[in-house]
């Protein structure tokens, strides 16, 4: 009798194993995993800071860190998370991972852009390694005029090289995404058949390609007036230092937005699966995320209430601000819709989706109190919009992005994770964030302002208490490193639809194949046909979910 | 450092005209918040209770039309953000347009300290003494980078930019101390540049003034300045060059050779000195030179001072603050 | 001939093709941004000053700007004759008219580099050689900073796109582009006209201030 040897089917994963497939591959689903990589070590970097800076905190009169290197701190904290990871996360590893497979494509428009993409990243990275090991910067990721170009002892220009390098990363996956999505949908994937996530994805690449040149020419025009000493921003010189503020806050709100869009889309995947039930109102979805991109260019203003803008200009901007915020406050109400006569459970991924709700509707909630302009004079460069902030970006996107990283981890590993160790995680940074943050808003309502490196002392409880959540947050960060890295070596290897999804990135092998599918899909339903009553649910391209 | 007689403060003071109407809008807004925080908690709890997966609750006649809740929550959303707009935009309208001043206190910003210059002279660093009552009407200039001067009991701010006069006026409705912080990175001790306003009762904010041993008021000193850098040259009735008389200029509208018309305020006089050559008054030849570089941020409001005596109801408000 | 086929992602040459030309125009939205950025703060800098830059910009070599105008449309017109060609099959036009648009490129850059010379001697360029002459303020330097970096960045921009016509040249002549696939070309051409356009704003916008 003769052996008969099975074969694997050979996966994106095991096709080719040398270096040089890897560093050289034009898979958009390698290429994931080469920005995975990247982004979580910058995450690191960005969330070292953070934590001196809660460490340095704990004492009003400050005593762990020097006042320059505590600037600088924040400003290395703001300069990562923004570029180097919170921008760049998600649309790089899931979108880039999930795009193609979503659409029913074999790749992205141009895997060899997607490529060039990562190194561009990667260089921009190194260069701020070396700016971070020369001495850094202590501007504040902001870079506001006269003080950046004419005060600040620090490597402005190596920081504004670095910025604009990244921004190029930016753009080419953006212009990737836009082309894949318009050219590259298989045979039945009409715009209204479009997962949610997909939309969120071409949202966000449509801010990214129209808001980042601006920045760009922002950073090119600092850079000159700090190397050869004119006045474009400089009052000194006859510049304007307010002309600085509107042009980068004319990219730096748009670029929360491409921060948070492909979080939303995320959600909309996850809650439809765990609830077994089509996301309430698609149509109204779909436009939200649209009429989210399109305001997100008219509200820039908002942060300049207290600048010196005119009146008038103020009455405009927080105008808009209200109703960016309107289909926002749609999409909350729609994913809560969703649950209603559901089929919910409550594996790791929906705990983290429920989670970005909840955070999200209180940092939304209270955009709403720094928009309204009369309390903005009082809240604004004050803890109360830190808070603000970290309530979307970490309490939201990152949610978020755990979320996503846990429901599509069995579909890029092959290996399921362990879930009780999952929920924990969720439910310990969920906890340990509130804890962080809220104090946060008190401290910015007493009046305690931002980039301060000392403050009051009867301040002090609010802010030990926000330092102790940070630590609870940081070992929530550290428990996905931990177990999800087991799954990979132990882990159940997982089958090809694992949660019984609707989306065509299921009707593959988990993992895919190189190319993605044997045979383009053909589609012929829309999205989320899930049924709660009996769990059952038919798969985009027509066949009952297995 | 203001004192709030708590051991773990949780609510700020509250004090001035301002801070009373601002804290009213948060705390409306807080609890309107708060209710539709709830209201989605509240769903999003129910439904994952009832609605977990194994539970036998009937989950059928799904065919809602959806459009009737969209277009309603959408509406009422719509609505109360309108309501809260109205409200915030009309208060900031009257926390920055400064009303009729009892008083006017000019303020440079510099790293890292507030330098006070009252009009008849005392100078303060870090402080800052007003009457109560009174409405207070601050200029203030940067001499290098953007700060921003921050009153948090008080609701209030402005951002201090260079190149520029800002203003900002408060009425102080009680005595006491309240705090005065930096809000814009300014640089190394950007977290130590703060300090107090001292809200006095009028005869003893009158004794302050009388005690602190000034002999020349701003506007003397800037009538000093006006001589030393050769201004009177030109802008004096007896002088051969034609350039306007500067009498009763503060607050006048002044008509430019391209047909604008302007109001002869502090940033007027300040571009005048300063950046002459950018517009011209009607009918007079551009001439003026540029005293960029030559003036620091408190001559130059010392000159402005004076250029404000000029003027009758200035002078006259003046005498009334001796 | 090479046998061409649509790469693995690609079911048809003609899907490929249309991709290709979406990436570049959305790649082209990217660029007007980023110049439209830069000349809007140029705008804002010339209302505030308006005198000092109409004189500041009548020192520029008006005749450079002037020829260079023409020599880039004359460009886009060659390009475009280069597309219909390969749309046509006609393989030694599609050299001759790509050859046309590579020198009048080139020509472009030589007068360029002609004119920053004069301005070098002029002593106009700001941080290396500027020399603030009477009747000129400070604003005046401004105008030669904005002068310079649009000018530079246009000068870069055409570079690469003179780069990019002798790399369809290549093409063109091995086979790789021809009547069945010219997508490259097209997209090589919008690139090319929108490097136009950027000096038909250009020129007024920095020649002929102060020239009325």
């Amino acid at each position: 009798m003769t052996a008969v040897a099975i074969d694997l089917p050979a996966t994106y994963l095991t096709e080719r194993q040398t270096v040089g497939s890897w560093l050289l591959t034009r898979d958009h689903k390698r290429i994931a995993l080469l920005f995975f990589a990247s982004i979580t070590f910058f995450f690191f970097i960005g969330g070292f800071a953070a934590t001196l800076i809660r460490l340095h905190l704990v004492t009003p009169q400050g005593g762990l860190l020097q006042p320059d290197i505590y600037n600088r701190m924040f400003t290395i904290h703001g300069i990562v998370m923004v570029w180097f990871f919170l921008i760049p996360a998600i649309p790089t590893t899931l979108g880039n991972f999930l795009v193609p497979l979503m659409i029913g494509a074999h790749d992205l428009a141009f895997p060899r852009l997607n490529l060039a993409s990562w190194y561009v990243f990667n260089l921009s990275g190194v260069l701020l390694l070396y700016m971070l090991l020369m001495g850094g910067v202590d501007t504040g990721w902001t870079f506001y005029t006269p003080f950046s170009t004419a005060y600040a002892n620090g490597y402005v220009t190596a920081a504004a090289v670095t910025v604009f390098i990244n921004g190029f990363s930016t753009i080419m996956t953006a212009l990737n995404f836009v082309v894949t999505i318009h050219r590259l949908r298989a045979p039945g994937m009409y715009w209204s058949r479009l997962p949610l996530f997909i939309w969120a994805i071409y949202a966000t690449s449509l801010v990214m390609l129209l808001a980042t040149p601006v920045l760009a020419m922002t950073l090119l025009l600092i850079g000159l007036e700090r190397l050869m000493g004119v006045g474009i921003f400089d009052p000194a010189l006859g510049g304007d230092p307010l002309l600085f503020q509107h042009m980068f806050w004319f990219y730096s709100h748009p670029a929360v937005y491409i921060m948070i869009l492909p979080a939303m889309g995320l959600v909309s995947e996850i809650v439809a699966c765990f609830a077994r039930k089509p996301i309430f109102g698609y149509t109204g979805m779909t436009y939200a995320l649209l009429a989210i991109a399109v305001i997100s260019f008219l509200v820039w203003g908002h942060h300049m209430f207290t600048a010196g803008i005119s009146l008038f200009s103020g009455i405009v901007f927080s105008l808009m601000s209200f109703l960016v915020a309107v289909p926002s406050a749609i999409k909350v109400f729609n994913w809560t819709a969703t649950l209603h006569k559901g089929s919910i459970a409550f594996d790791a991924p929906m705990l983290y989706a429920l989670g970005f709700v909840g955070l999200f509707t209180m940092g939304g909630l209270t955009g709403l109190m720094v928009a309204t302009l009369a309390l903005d004079v009082h809240l604004t460069d004050t803890y109360f919009v830190i808070a603000h902030f970290h309530y979307i970006m970490v309490g939201g996107a990152v949610s978020a992005y755990f979320g996503g990283l846990h429901y599509w981890w069995p579909k890029i590993t092959g290996r399921l994770y362990p879930e009780i160790w999952a929920r924990a995680a969720a439910i310990l940074m969920f906890l340990g964030f509130n804890l962080t943050f809220f104090p946060q808003f008190i401290l910015g309502y007493l009046g305690m302002p931002r980039r301060y490196y000392a403050y009051a002392p009867e301040l002090q409880v609010w802010n030990v208490l926000s330092s102790a959540g940070a630590s609870i947050l940081a070992i929530a960060y550290l428990m996905p490193l931990v177990y999800l890295t087991w799954s990979l070596l132990r882990g159940r290897h997982a089958s090809p639809n694992p949660w019984l999804a609707t989306g065509l990135e299921w009707q593959t092998s988990s993992p895919p194949p190189k190319e993605n599918f044997a045979r383009t899909p053909n589609v012929t339903t829309e999205p989320y046909h899930y049924d709660p009553e009996t769990g059952a649910c038919i798969a985009q391209n027509g066949t009952a979910c297995a | 450092m203001a004192e709030t007689g708590q051991w773990v403060p949780f609510w700020p003071k509250t004090s001035a005209l301002s801070g009373d109407r601002v804290n009213t809008l948060f705390i409306a807004e807080l609890v309107l918040c708060a209710a539709i925080l709830a209201l989605v908690f509240g769903l999003i709890w129910v439904f994952c209770i009832r609605y977990r997966r194994g539970n036998p609750v009937p989950r059928s006649a799904l065919g809602e039309k959806s459009w009737v809740f969209e277009i309603g929550w959408t509406a009422a959303t719509l609505t109360g953000f309108l309501g809260l707009f109205v409200w915030g935009a009309g208060m900031y309208v009257w926390l920055y347009k400064p009303p009729a001043a009892d008083l006017e206190i000019f303020i440079v910003g510099k790293q890292w300290m507030w330098k006070v210059e009252h009009p008849g002279g005392q100078r303060e660093i870090d402080e800052l003494h007003v009457p109560v009552g009174k409405t207070v009407r601050l200029v203030m200039a940067s001499q290098d980078v953007i700060h921003s001067f921050f009153i948090p009991e008080f609701r209030l701010k402005h951002d201090v930019v260079p190149g520029t006069l800002e203003t900002m006026w408060f009425r102080p409705t009680e005595t006491g101390n309240f705090t005065i912080e930096c809000s814009e990175f300014c640089g190394t001790e950007h977290a130590h540049m703060g300090g107090q306003i001292v809200v006095m009762e009028p005869a003893a904010y009158t004794g302050w003034l009388t005690h602190q041993g000034v002999n020349l008021s701003l506007a003397q000193q800037g009538e000093a300045l006006f001589r030393q850098h050769g201004c009177s040259g030109c802008h004096d009735a007896n002088s051969t060059v034609h350039a306007p008389l500067l009498t009763g200029l503060y607050g006048s509208l002044v008509h430019l050779s391209d047909g604008s018309v302007v109001r002869a305020d502090e940033k007027y006089i300040r571009d005048c000195i300063l950046i002459p050559r950018t517009f011209t008054v009607a009918g007079y030849p551009p001439v003026m030179p540029s005293f960029a570089g030559q003036l620091g941020e408190d001559e130059i409001m010392k000159l402005i001072a004076y250029i404000q005596s000029l003027s009758p109801a200035a002078a006259s408000r003046e005498e009334s603050t001796r | 001939m090479t046998v061409l086929r649509p790469e693995t992602q690609y079911a048809t040459l003609a899907q490929q093709g249309e991709a290709a030309q979406l990436g570049m125009w959305a790649f082209l939205a990217t660029e007007v941004l980023f110049f439209g950025g830069l000349i809007f703060t140029y705008f804002i800098y010339r209302a505030a000053y308006p005198a000092d830059f109409a004189n500041a910009a009548r020192d520029t070599e008006l005749w450079c700007g002037s020829v260079n105008a023409a020599l880039l449309v004359t460009s886009s017109l060659s390009m475009v004759l280069a597309i219909e060609a390969a749309a046509m099959g006609r393989q030694r036009a599609v050299l001759f008219w790509l050859g046309i648009t590579a020198v009048l490129g080139i020509a472009f850059l030589a007068i360029k580099g002609y004119e920053y010379a004069a301005d070098y001697r002029h002593q106009l360029v700001p941080a290396l050689n500027f020399l603030l002459k009477p009747g000129y303020r400070p604003p005046g330097e401004l105008f030669w900073i904005f002068y310079f970096t649009a000018t530079g960045l246009h000068a870069i921009h055409l570079t690469i796109g003179v780069a990019l016509v002798l790399l369809m040249l290549v093409r063109a002549r091995i086979g790789t582009i021809g009547p069945l696939y010219y997508a490259p070309l097209e997209v090589v051409g919008l690139y090319w006209s929108f490097v136009d356009i950027v000096w038909l704003f250009l020129f007024p916008a920095l020649y002929l201030p102060g020239r009325g």
